[in-house]
């Protein structure tokens, strides 16, 4: 549910906070298992594949934050790790792995390329995967350094918390209706 | 040493290898017609005294505003005698086919698709000549110099976002 | 592998205490190279039940870090009959984008192609620059280039065992090859300013010179390298699964792997001991002592020494560079094609007027064109460089080293074991970033 779930609002009603409390607490416990066991789908292209073996690895350990285990089956992942260089070719099948995932979903574009197409602006590059698919967060770096990554996670991880989880959801998007819906 | 095969290259087809030189650096080059080219590979693989076993790289460039507009150009390499020549073939823009010397090397395979990808030149002889990087519903061939730096042709619609680099429009604006 | 190793019907060369120590030499490991087989069987009784043929798509999103690649596998039971190839999804347009750049401006794309090798190919492209410009770079920068281009050496072999040992299992392989990568990138980030894609060569030298003290910490790091290094050989190269699942897949004769183009450790794997570095020496190879392992089969077993063994080989020219390092220039002095120092160019009008003129219109490089070959860690890495004089290149053509060995996989992989697929792509390092330029 990348950008799509409502923020808990900041300013409420006594009326809507007698009436959401209940909810407002499976949000919160709901956010909190969602946050620390996040599944990725590591869609690794180029170059900054090679700091997302780092990241993985023992030092700069992802473990930490619960999303080590890759999961290379879009069914089974709900973080969307697009690491390195989409080109023009690449996008359907971005888009279609996309698709394929389950609700909820979270997409983070690592590195400069997957932002807004790096300094590959020509024919072949697309300028950003938030062209094709809904982001949540933004990693840049060419390639990123492994804190900065780590850091986005926790950025990723704080939004996770702060967004609107419900046991069941209210009405999920369809798979396969046309792209590029807001 | 390469100066020698240069030598015999042109005593050997006087009328297919022509204005041999001596490039920067000491490279050894010569200028082939690109209908013998398969002749002249050939020759370098298999006689005893050349042995060019080593599959060449092969590019092509654009000499866009000259005539004849490509030129295809092989480096060799022979492993046995460590000696490496240059042999350039130009290809007029009208009739861009040359002769394919995939029969002579199988390495030089994917070298010769590239060229067609990339510049449009088709190559005879080969066995199978089809896009190599670019996806089969692209339009036009992108190392050629008139083609646009940015044409990029979207297989996907792509969403409307908020691009602060390129202002507000339509998706397609680039 | 020519010896066997039996001693008492125990052998010799497998772990000990593993299943291999206690046995004779199982046949699979000792067999040639299966020929591709249609079989034939033996009576109508014993054939196998006729099934259709399968085609899978191992896609371009691979499980495998390697770079996207469409394998299109058609497959009899779990033997791959057919294989075709579908790359380009990596393709970014780099000879196109270094059309339109200023020279010095095209080093950042260079990093990119081989990204885990980069300052190879930041050299590569500086001695094509060079030879057609006719510099000659000053001693200290050849022993720097030399230097850091033997430690991404080291970390692009490192890179490739840490890959082949997880795809085939073994995760410590991984982790602690990852680790050795690391210490070495911190050396890197303190001399070039960035772990990965340095951008480190210059047109004339190299970009700054080693802060005080890097050197022996450089050292220091090399020799945890090297205990990582030896404890990632004991775990896999006497290994009964790796050897097994290795060696005898993936075989390339020595007559093939000439006519389909390898050239670097897949060449040597196969038998022909060619390497730049003694054929056509470059900077400053020709005063350094080194061997090149060539190894006998072609398989994938094969490939895999030929990089561990280049690692050791790589550590012993670093020990000679550093012996044989003098202080000095690191660019040459002529500002028609390097940077003027800052107080010159703050100081003097030809300094200002030289900085200006190099950074708004570029290096002039006179016309020609340049082919300059080196040994990257993957194989002859080839720059085609034309110019027309100005200030931007016509054309930069790529050898990639990865090519031709990605080009024939299919043979490589016809007639064997989908699994054996698996090993064979990790072994011939294709990095997506220079096959698709």
């Amino acid at each position: 549910m990348a950008s799509e779930i409502d923020v808990i609002p900041a300013l409420t009603t006594r009326r809507d906070e007698a009436q959401g409390w209940l909810e407002g607490i499976v949000s919160k416990g709901l956010g909190w298992a969602r946050k620390y066991s996040l599944f990725q789908y590591p869609f690794v292209t180029a170059c900054c594949g090679m700091e997302y073996m780092t990241v993985a690895s023992a030092r700069y350990d992802l473990d930490r934050f619960g999303a080590a285990l890759p999961r290379f089956s879009p069914r089974q992942a709900d973080l969307l790790m697009v690491v390195g260089t989409v080109n023009c070719k690449q996008a359907p099948i971005l888009q279609r792995v996309y698709e394929q995932m389950a609700e909820p979903k979270w997409v983070i574009a690592f590195g400069v390329c997957a932002s807004s197409g790096g300094f590959y602006d020509n024919y072949a590059t697309v300028q950003g995967i938030d062209r094709i698919v809904p982001v949540d967060v933004y990693i840049p770096g060419c390639p990123p350094r492994p804190e900065q990554v780590l850091d986005g996670i926790i950025l990723l991880q704080k939004k996770i918390q702060d967004q609107q989880h419900k046991l069941i959801a209210p009405s999920l998007p369809v798979i396969g209706q046309a792209p590029g819906r807001p | 040493m390469a100066k020698a095969v240069i030598d015999a290259l042109v005593a050997r087809f006087p009328d297919a290898v022509y204005d041999p030189y001596v490039g920067v650096g000491g490279d050894d080059c010569a200028f082939v017609q690109r209908d013998r080219i398969d002749e002249v590979a050939r020759f370098l693989k298999t006689d005893p005294a050349m042995r060019f076993d080593l599959a060449p790289y092969i590019t092509a460039v654009d000499y866009l505003g000259q005539d004849p507009r490509f030129e295809v150009v092989y480096n060799l390499l022979s492993l046995a005698n460590n000696v490496r020549i240059r042999l350039r073939v130009k290809v007029p823009e009208a009739d861009p086919v040359v002769k394919s010397v995939t029969p002579v090397w199988r390495g030089a395979d994917w070298f010769e698709r590239y060229c067609f990808d990339m510049y449009g030149l088709r190559f005879t002889g080969h066995p199978d000549l089809r896009r190599l990087f670019m996806y089969d519903e692209f339009v036009g061939h992108p190392l050629r110099k008139d083609y646009p730096l940015r044409g990029r042709q979207p297989l996907v619609p792509e969403r409307e976002v908020h691009d602060l680099f390129r202002g507000p429009g339509p998706a397609t604006r680039d | 592998m020519a010896t066997d190793g039996k001693v008492a019907g125990k052998d010799t060369r497998a772990t000990p205490g593993s299943f291999g120590a206690g046995e004779a030499r199982r046949g699979l490991a000792t067999e040639p190279p299966r020929p591709p087989p249609v079989r034939a069987p033996e009576s109508e009784l014993d054939a196998p039940l006729s099934s259709k043929r399968m085609i899978v798509n191992l896609g371009p999103s691979h499980p495998a870090m390697h770079g996207v690649t469409r394998a299109v596998v058609e497959l009899d039971g779990e033997m791959i009959v057919e294989m075709k190839l579908d790359i380009g999804f990596l393709h970014r347009g780099f000879e196109k984008s270094c059309e339109n750049v200023t020279w010095t401006q095209v080093f950042p794309y260079t990093d990119r192609l081989n990204y885990v090798s980069s300052i190879m190919n930041n050299v590569g492209f500086a001695l094509a620059v060079e030879k057609l410009c006719r510099l000659d770079v000053p001693e200290r920068a050849k022993y720097l280039r030399v230097a850091t281009s033997e430690i991404h050496r080291i970390c692009d072999h490192l890179t490739l065992i840490a890959a082949m040992g997880m795809e085939l299992g073994a995760m410590t392989v991984f982790l602690y090859c990852i680790e050795a990568r690391d210490h070495l990138w911190d050396r890197l980030a303190e001399l070039c300013g960035a772990r990965l894609t340095s951008n480190y060569a210059r047109i004339g030298g190299v970009a700054r010179d080693a802060p005080d003290g890097w050197v022996e910490k450089t050292v220091r790091s090399l020799e945890r390298t090297r205990e990582l290094l030896d404890e990632v050989d004991g775990l896999l190269t006497r290994n009964r699964i790796f050897m097994d699942r290795t060696i005898g897949t993936g075989p390339v004769t020595r007559e093939d792997a000439i006519d389909l183009g390898f050239t670097g450790p897949c060449l040597r794997a196969s038998g022909v001991p060619y390497d730049i570095r003694k054929a056509a020496p470059y900077l400053v190879y020709d005063r350094l002592d080194f061997d090149v392992p060539v190894g006998s089969n072609g398989d994938n077993f094969d490939r895999y020494l030929m990089r561990v063994e280049e690692c050791r080989q790589s550590m012993r020219i670093l020990e000679q560079c550093w012996k044989q390092m003098e202080p000095g220039e690191i660019v040459v002095a002529d500002f028609k094609y390097a940077l003027p120092p800052k107080p010159l160019v703050y100081g003097t009008i030809e300094g200002v007027m030289a900085h200006f003129k190099l950074i708004m219109e570029g290096i002039k490089v006179p016309a020609g064109e340049a082919y300059s070959y080196t040994e990257a860690a993957n194989g002859e890495l080839g720059f085609y460089v034309v110019s027309d004089g100005g200030g931007r290149p016509y054309k930069l053509g790529l050898r990639a080293p990865g090519w031709p060995m990605l080009a024939a996989l299919p043979h490589m992989t016809k007639g064997y074991l989908l699994s054996d697929l698996v090993p064979t792509f990790d072994s011939i390092n294709m990095i997506g970033g220079e096959v698709e330029q």
